[in-house]
């Protein structure tokens, strides 16, 4: 986005003349981006207004928005108040709590391990194959964690049989379930991510590392004064997209794996708008807790990207 | 240069470190293998590891004779290239604008694009929308609520802001109009961004459950993951899924198996040939993106 800004003021310089918006000359652009404009009204931004009006009322299909009475906040006031919030927000925020911590430092560990890494054909064979998960569909991650740790026939209870220890039914122990899930999207997603922050290790200008050896740094100072500033500005990127998103913990993927006896620790506020919303038809209800997280996340981002520009001069705007 | 012990050491732990990374990525892929081509026996008592015990192509031959699964793997079949088709071309004639010369309203353009990617309506407002427009249980429900995504047109401006603007110009002044540029200039020069959003796109597609979830209710339209979560995750002994996991319980575990492979195989067998221009995409979407 920066380059476009500095590329605007240029051609402002050159050529001042011409009418305010263009119309005829850029017609053909504004008529290419036309499908795009009525996709992003129709599927994003309709609903973004559709949901904060539902949300306000006791909204009855039947009867249209207009027929629905106004019933203000009730609907919010209604979630906040629930016996669920604390617990919807609680296990919303353990879960992210994992991914912001252990999910955002392995892909991080990962590439500065294969950074080290100096015969170019085995870095490339353990990008290849740590990639690959990330291909895998969420439906087949899941399955495949459903079988092994099956009780009766999975993998890990036979190992744990082999060594004489009790069988254990992970998914329906609530105990189990928040490592489970981050485990399973580490398993996923390390790989990829790694490649974002290797790509940003090669663009680091070898002459520092020259200069920094000469000036006597070790591995480790090099590390440190050399490296990790070097890819700072991506970290901080990849941590504001993923704050962004700090109040959907992918409860898609969630839906497949959990069942009410571990409702207690996976049930999450997506899972939750799913069930009441879609599920059970209350779409007031639904909107209004959809309303409520979107606007949290939205101000997190804000909140993480005026801190960004603040102390380290990323952001995502 | 010579290396230091420390240095020798630290190599030692790392490179077997890397290697158990590839054992934890790939041994569940190669145990669903094993085991879709395993015996229930062996299976049963734990035995099998990577290598198939013994083999048989029991569980293939039972899914193959399954109607709903052929149907089901088709509509992903279509779902798929349909979906990639409708995506890229939306996201290209969005892209080409962003990527050219600053002109009025191309502010605008990028906060659409920029907006949406920040802020999500929900999925039940979405639901709302997509019943209105009498898309439920029809195949454009899963061909056009998730057709574009933003992080993918970013990546395309991208590449085509690659291409020199001369180019462009001179096709202009040849008396090119802006379509046939798009098309005949610049998406042949940025191939490789073309392939790698489109990849992007089918993967998703392929790998979408969440909407055929939400949407569909007709059994012929599902997708094949819809049918492997009734097999595998949900244990659905109902309707669909009766004859082939339930009759006899000695195939059913393969079954399982095979079904998951069935499901992953087409992405297995491409993933080599495909691998590196992900890697590409994800290397230009990050450095400039």
């Amino acid at each position: 986005m920066r380059d476009i800004g500095r590329r605007r003021k240029e051609t402002v310089n050159q050529s001042p003349k011409g009418p305010k918006l263009g119309i005829k000359k850029y017609m053909p652009f504004y008529i290419m981006f036309l499908p795009v404009l009525i996709y992003y009204v129709v599927f994003r931004y309709i609903p973004l207004i559709y949901s904060l009006i539902i949300s306000l009322v006791k909204y009855q299909p039947a009867k249209g928005i207009l027929g629905s009475k106004f019933v203000g906040l009730e609907y919010y006031l209604q979630f906040i108040k629930s016996t669920f919030f604390v617990r919807l927000i609680r296990n919303t925020l353990a879960i992210n709590f994992l991914q912001l911590t252990l999910g955002f430092v392995a892909p991080i560990i990962l590439a500065l391990l294969l950074n080290e890494v100096g015969r170019a054909k085995f870095k490339k064979m353990v990008q290849t194959v740590t990639y690959l998960p990330n291909f895998i569909s969420s439906v087949v991650v899941v399955s495949m964690v459903v079988t092994f740790l099956s009780p009766s026939t999975g993998l890990i209870n036979n190992i744990l049989q082999a060594f004489g220890l009790e069988k254990v039914n992970f998914l329906t122990e609530p105990g189990y379930f928040w490592m489970i899930f981050t485990l399973m999207t580490m398993w996923q997603t390390t790989g990829y991510t790694a490649i974002i922050y290797l790509a940003s290790l090669t663009g680091i200008n070898s002459e520092l590392y020259e200069a920094a050896r000469i000036d006597g740094a070790g591995r480790w100072k090099q590390l440190w004064y050399v490296t990790l500033p070097g890819i700072s500005s991506t970290i901080v990127l990849m941590f504001l997209m993923k704050v962004g998103r700090v109040l959907d913990v992918g409860y898609d993927t969630i839906v497949l794996m959990y069942n009410p006896s571990i409702y207690s620790t996976s049930d999450v506020i997506g899972t939750y708008v799913y069930r009441r919303g879609i599920l059970n038809g209350e779409y007031s209800f639904g909107s209004a807790v959809g309303f409520f997280q979107s606007i949290i996340g939205l101000a997190l981002v804000i909140l993480a990207n005026k801190m960004a520009k603040k102390y380290s001069e990323t952001s995502l705007w | 240069m010579k290396e230091s012990k420390g240095r020798i050491v630290f190599q030692c732990i790392n490179y077997t470190f890397l290697f158990l990374m590839m054992v934890v990525c790939l041994y569940p892929v190669l145990y669903v293998l094993a085991a879709s081509l395993s015996s229930f026996e062996f299976l049963s008592r734990g035995k099998v590891g990577i290598i198939p015990m013994g083999f048989t192509l029991d569980a293939y031959k039972r899914i193959l004779t399954y109607p709903m699964l052929g149907r089901s793997y088709f509509n992903t079949f279509f779902y798929t290239i349909a979906g990639t088709i409708i995506s890229m071309l939306i996201s290209a004639l969005a892209a080409y604008p962003l990527s050219r010369r600053p002109f009025p309203g191309q502010k605008f353009m990028s906060k659409v694009i920029v907006i949406a990617m920040l802020f999500s309506a929900g999925i039940v407002p979405t639901f709302l929308v997509v019943t209105k427009l009498n898309m439920y249980n029809t195949v454009w429900s899963i061909l056009l609520p998730t057709a574009v995504s933003s992080f993918n047109v970013i990546l395309l401006k991208n590449f085509f802001q690659q291409i020199p603007y001369e180019l462009e110009e001179s096709a202009s002044l040849d008396g090119c109009s802006q379509t046939m540029i798009l098309f005949r200039i610049i998406l042949p020069l940025s191939m490789p961004g073309v392939v790698t959003v489109g990849l992007f796109y089918a993967v998703a597609q392929w790998n979408s459950y969440f909407p055929a979830m939400l949407y569909l209710r007709d059994r012929a339209l599902v997708p094949i993951q819809i049918i492997l979560r009734d097999i595998v995750i949900q244990n659905q002994t109902t309707d669909l899924a009766i004859d082939l996991v339930k009759g006899s319980d000695q195939i059913s575990e393969s079954v399982k198996y095979a079904t998951i492979m069935v499901a992953t195989l087409p992405i297995m067998l491409v993933y080599p040939f495909i691998q590196k221009y992900f890697v590409k995409g994800v290397m230009v979407g990050s450095v400039k993106g």
